[in-house]
């Protein structure tokens, strides 16, 4: 193709966009909807699945040490259980600590005034990197010589990671949803412009225009509207998005919300608007135009 | 050329629209095809434009064998056939000369042979100095010469006018078929369905008529060999 003959196609398309003004504002319009849909959706998922994982950290094991092994002796063995490949962090409590912060944590601290520390043992607060795997973890430190005893609170770690995985399922099966919608109300919009011009397409034809010539003007146009869609998208989704956190934080006082800062999110989020935006313009068009080329 | 071999054309609903034509159309000649509505005309134009493929018999067009084209290779067959409706089919957003540009911009050609091109061909149907108006404001016989201007642009050895002058008085008329005689003085093969026996017999070209599916009569004479 001559590049005399691309300049052309390429301005047809644009001067299409301008001459079919209703119909392009309209695919933007969707465009923007659909995206701006997925994209708030994905974000909300994203967010959930942080917290779920930032409560699911909480979740410690304890690791009590044999009660007649010195302080010393402890700290060897903090050591060696923070070798352990998921473990995320170790700390040894001492048995007086231990003590200080169990009559810290309850009323009538008068109650326990007499109560030696030694009925308590030096015990390592261990903190996972992966809870999913602690039941294998917890294997590993049991083997450790001197580790008598272990408290872990399985049930709730394997809630939290079926919590996590059905949230994943979940959020994947309506994405994907989502965007096969978008993509149908797309390409519909694009056949509806498409409509418009059939006749101009059939004395393309008639004429003796290639199908590659005919597609390429309406695939710049699918392909310019898509990107205008997402552009557009993404400025309102940061937009409405830091405007929801400053909301948010505004009146969560206690911090039970930790939110991500859309910055974090910036080339995720333009990577897969744009794609999206490119994707349905150029599939829009393309499939669309298919039923007008018969003639 | 022009060339059918016993061609039969069937449409899914069992219609037999062709039932064994054979006919030869040379280069440079001007047939009109005449026959009754529903004789098989239509199906004719489609056949030769790549629009039909025949059930049976062969079709070839200028060096194309339609029975067995290839989908990629029908829009160069179009560019050696160039066709007028009568409907005229122009672009109304675009200008008389942006019309005609058109139908050269999409085939490739060039800016600078565009530029010498069109004001040409407007000017051979004598519409170079509307250039700049819209199909929308010219008369009927005036939109009938830029679709002349259209088919032409592109120089196509044949030119097939499908009821060129229906939409036209009869003064409009007679100029329209004399702007075909005179593309064909030049070379073209033209081939021109029509009902209108008084410019059939007033040119006395070949006359092909054909009635139900069949070429009853095919004359040079230019003799109308039905009445509607």
């Amino acid at each position: 193709m001559k590049i005399n003959n691309l300049g052309y196609l390429l301005k047809e398309g644009i001067r299409g966009i301008f001459l079919h003004g209703f119909m392009s504002f309209a695919a933007v319009i969707v465009t923007v909807a659909c995206l701006l849909i997925v994209g708030s959706f994905s974000i909300l998922v994203y967010n959930v699945n942080i917290m779920v994982d930032e409560l699911n950290q909480t979740s410690e094991v304890l690791a009590f040490v044999d009660d007649t092994l010195t302080y010393a002796e402890a700290q060897t063995i903090e050591t060696k259980i923070r070798q352990i490949e998921n473990v995320y962090e170790a700390n040894l409590v001492s048995r007086e600590q231990a003590l200080k912060d169990f009559i810290a944590d309850h009323e009538g601290e008068a109650a326990f005034a007499g109560l030696e520390s030694d009925v308590l043992r030096h015990r390592v607060v261990v903190v996972l990197e992966d809870n999913t795997k602690m039941e294998e973890t917890v294997g590993e430190i049991r083997l450790i010589s001197g580790v008598e005893d272990i408290s872990a609170a399985y049930e709730l770690a394997e809630g939290f990671t079926t919590l996590q995985r059905v949230l994943q399922f979940v959020s994947i099966g309506v994405i994907i949803v989502l965007l096969l919608v978008s993509l149908l109300i797309i390409s519909n919009t694009v056949k509806l412009a498409m409509y418009d011009r059939k006749d101009e397409i059939a004395i393309m034809k008639m004429v003796g225009a290639t199908n590659g010539f005919i597609r390429l003007p309406f695939v710049v146009e699918g392909f310019t509207l898509g990107m205008v869609g997402a552009a557009l998208a993404f400025g309102l989704e940061w937009l409405m998005y830091d405007l929801l956190v400053a909301r948010i934080q505004a009146m969560d006082t206690l911090n039970l919300f930790n939110l991500v800062a859309f910055q974090e999110l910036l080339l995720p989020m333009i990577l897969t608007f744009c794609s999206a935006g490119l994707f349905v313009g150029i599939v829009g068009s393309w499939t669309s135009i298919r039923k007008f080329m018969n003639v | 050329m022009i060339e059918f071999t016993n061609v039969t054309k069937s449409y899914s609903v069992g219609t037999k629209a062709l039932r064994g034509v054979s006919m030869q159309i040379e280069d440079g000649e001007f047939a009109f095809l005449v026959g009754p509505s529903g004789s098989g005309k239509s199906t004719i134009i489609k056949l030769i434009t790549g629009e039909l493929k025949p059930t049976s018999g062969s079709v070839h067009v200028n060096g194309y064998s339609l029975e067995r084209i290839r989908k990629r290779e029908i829009p160069y067959l179009r560019r050696t056939v160039g066709v007028v409706f009568q409907d005229f089919r122009l672009i109304d957003n675009k200008t008389v000369y942006d019309n005609v540009a058109f139908a050269m911009r999409v085939v490739g050609t060039g800016t600078r042979e565009i530029r010498s091109r069109v004001p040409y061909v407007l000017n051979l149907v004598g519409l170079e100095h509307k250039s700049r108006r819209h199909p929308g404001e010219l008369s009927g016989g005036e939109q009938q010469r830029l679709a002349i201007a259209r088919a032409l642009v592109n120089n196509p050895s044949t030119i097939i006018a499908d009821e060129p002058t229906g939409n036209l008085d009869p003064a409009r008329s007679l100029e329209i078929m004399t702007l075909l005689q005179e593309i064909n003085n030049l070379g073209t093969t033209m081939l021109v369905v029509t009902h209108e026996q008084n410019l059939v017999e007033q040119f006395a070209n070949r006359v092909i008529t054909i009635n139900d599916g069949l070429i009853s009569s095919d004359r040079m004479d230019g003799h109308y060999d039905y009445e509607d």
